[in-house]
């Protein structure tokens, strides 16, 4: 309850935060959208709205219901419940229409192996049904984009992981779309490829495309999104900034002490009195408090001896912990 | 954006031009092959038949048969016609399996396209429609080799590709549908040995149906194949019934229908959810 209250103030407080005029441009709104396989309920009546040219997030663990939105959104997957626009129009009725304007990138990647990576490119525009020679313009334009001039003649099989996922990407973009969807685009990348990665997403912001982005990764959240919504079990639990989430849920800082594997639940108990919240994992202790060198010394001071100890500014991973309970990546 | 912005489907670009020119793209890869194929494999059968069994059918039946069970026609320009169209089903059929499949799934190319303008509906047609010309352009050459060993005596026998390309398509809707329903690909061997091999050799192609007992001409009348081989011969050999000929169209294009319709909706239950 009061989490739901906190909800609506994190909204209106983002919306007029900004500064926008009072005729906002909604790209995408939903309200008490839902998704239903049979009896089980995979998207549970959500509300949220993406306004042009921001970039706005879902973040949650595996199974939250990201993919089946995203599937709505992109008018792949026909909405159970609740009503959906992208673009202004309804998605069941206007498929093809909205589909014209929006680029997908979906979690599995759906690339022909077996041919090459300009051929890949090139193909998908022609479904466009743009004129060849535009098309392979765009190609030579959105493989330097994407970093893979050098790779054009590659068979896409060849790729790495990394460059797959910007070869989508820029297969997304071929029919220039106002509204990108970008599901886990970075899941199973190396730190470098995802940092590159997130590079040319933020450039495209800048180009003032509106960009709609699922990730399980707090920090690509908190890097790339002006709002987001945390998602659980169906359900959107909180939504806000990743500023105004943290604020909202968490302390400003975080001091994580780690115990011996049995000793860190009585470790907390007397520690309790050291912060304004304090959480019990399997590995370690986490106090959540406005300073946490302080409450470092505190806790020293009581005569514990952690075997490792760390202070850190909170970030998203707290806020879902404090929501659900329970850490974001297992 | 603006002036550039994909137009929509009309008469000129209809829906099914879009997956069609994936397939046709996809098929540089491997046109050579398809093309030695489709010459390699008449020649064979007709040296095989027409210099082998060819010989012993011919002095038998005129040994025996003096009423011309094969039409009065030698083997080979017996068999020739319906071995054109039993290619067309093999054709129509191999490039509804593995290609649906790995479309499906392996590949997952079909859900590429489905995240474009193109709808499920086009998807499928640009399917068929690519068969069509797959087929169309293996029979094409198949019966030039025919031409070429003398064995289309009519020159109604062009119209022989029309009847194989439709053949084609009757058995490339129903099996694209039945794939579409399958999680992966064990049962495509199955089907291949139980529907596609009987009928190869039961529908008329390398004997008249006439020599089955009558259960199982009935069962080889069901067939689609059994109506391509029939009318492909009796253009081939100049030999048409214009009622005979239409209603083995009729069977033909009606099964081509349904089995597009079937398509449509196992595609639309597969990809659509
Ligand atoms: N086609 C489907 N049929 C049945 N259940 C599905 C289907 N797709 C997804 N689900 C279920 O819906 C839930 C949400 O899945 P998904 O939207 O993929 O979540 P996420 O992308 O957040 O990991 C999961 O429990 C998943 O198993
Ligand atoms: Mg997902």
């Amino acid at each position: 309850m009061q989490h739901a209250e906190a909800r609506q103030e994190d909204l209106s407080a983002s919306r007029e935060g900004r500064g926008r005029p009072a005729t906002r441009d909604e790209v995408v709104v939903a309200r008490h959208l839902e998704k239903r396989f049979g009896d089980f309920v995979a998207v549970d009546g959500i509300d949220f709205s993406v306004e042009r040219g921001e970039v706005f997030g879902f973040l949650g663990p595996n199974g939250a219901g990201k993919t089946s939105t995203m599937r709505m959104v992109s008018c792949l997957s026909p909405v159970s419940g609740g009503e959906l626009s992208v673009l202004g129009m309804e998605p069941n009725a206007h498929g093809p229409e909205i589909r014209r304007r929006l680029g997908l990138v979906p979690q599995d990647d759906t690339l022909d192996l077996e041919l090459s990576v300009r051929d890949n490119l090139y193909l998908y525009g022609r479904y466009f049904d743009l004129p060849r020679r535009e098309v392979r313009q765009r190609v030579e334009r959105l493989l330097e984009f994407a970093h893979l001039s050098e790779k054009g003649d590659e068979e896409v099989d060849n790729l790495s992981g990394g460059m797959k996922r910007r070869l989508t990407i820029a297969r997304a973009l071929i029919s220039e779309p106002e509204l990108v969807i970008l599901d886990e685009p970075t899941t199973g990348l190396d730190p470098q490829a995802r940092h590159l990665l997130w590079d040319r997403l933020y450039r495209l912001k800048q180009e003032g495309v509106t960009l709609v982005i699922t990730t399980h990764y707090m920090d690509e959240a908190e890097q790339l999104c002006d709002r987001l919504v945390v998602m659980d079990k169906g359900k959107i639990v909180a939504a806000g900034s990743p500023r105004q989430l943290i604020d909202t849920y968490s302390t400003r800082e975080v001091a994580e002490l780690r115990f011996g594997v049995d000793e860190n639940a009585a470790a907390a108990e007397r520690l309790a009195e050291l912060a304004a919240r304090v959480e019990v994992l399997p590995d370690r202790v986490l106090l959540y408090t406005d300073d946490g060198d302080e409450a470092l010394r505190a806790a020293l001071g009581l005569g514990l001896r952690p075997e490792a100890s760390l202070v850190r500014r909170s970030s998203l991973e707290d806020v879902f912990l404090r929501l659900t309970g329970r850490s974001l990546v297992d | 954006m603006g002036a550039l912005a994909a137009p929509r489907p009309s008469l000129l670009r209809p829906g099914w031009l879009r997956p069609y020119r994936y397939f046709a793209f996809r098929y540089k890869r491997t046109w050579r092959g398809t093309v030695t194929s489709s010459i390699l494999y008449p020649i064979l059968y007709l040296l095989a038949m027409g210099l082998g069994l060819g010989h012993l059918v011919n002095s038998h039946l005129h040994a025996v048969d003096q009423t011309g069970r094969l039409g009065g026609v030698g083997y080979v320009q017996f068999l020739a016609p319906g071995l054109l169209v039993a290619s067309a089903m093999q054709w129509g059929t191999n490039e509804s399996m593995y290609p649906v499949m790995g479309g499906l799934k392996w590949l997952k190319t079909y859900h590429a396209l489905l995240a474009t303008p193109v709808r499920v509906r086009d998807l499928v047609s640009g399917h068929l429609a690519w068969v069509a010309t797959r087929v169309g352009g293996a029979s094409a050459l198949f019966l030039a080799v025919l031409a070429v060993f003398g064995d289309v005596p009519s020159p109604l026998g062009v119209l022989a590709v029309l009847v194989a390309v439709l053949t084609g398509l009757a058995f490339a809707g129903p099996v694209a549908a039945f794939t579409a329903t399958q999680e992966n690909d064990a049962a495509l061997p199955v089907l291949y040995r139980l529907g596609t091999v009987p009928l190869f050799l039961f529908s008329g192609t390398f004997f008249p149906i006439a020599q089955l007992p009558g259960w199982l001409q009935v069962v080889a009348r069901a067939t689609p194949l059994y109506h391509g081989v029939a009318l492909s011969r009796a253009l081939v050999l100049g030999r048409v019934s214009a009622p005979a000929a239409l209603a083995h169209a009729s069977y033909l294009v009606a099964m081509a229908t349904l089995g597009a319709w079937a398509a449509r909706r196992t595609f639309t239950r597969r990809l659509v959810v």
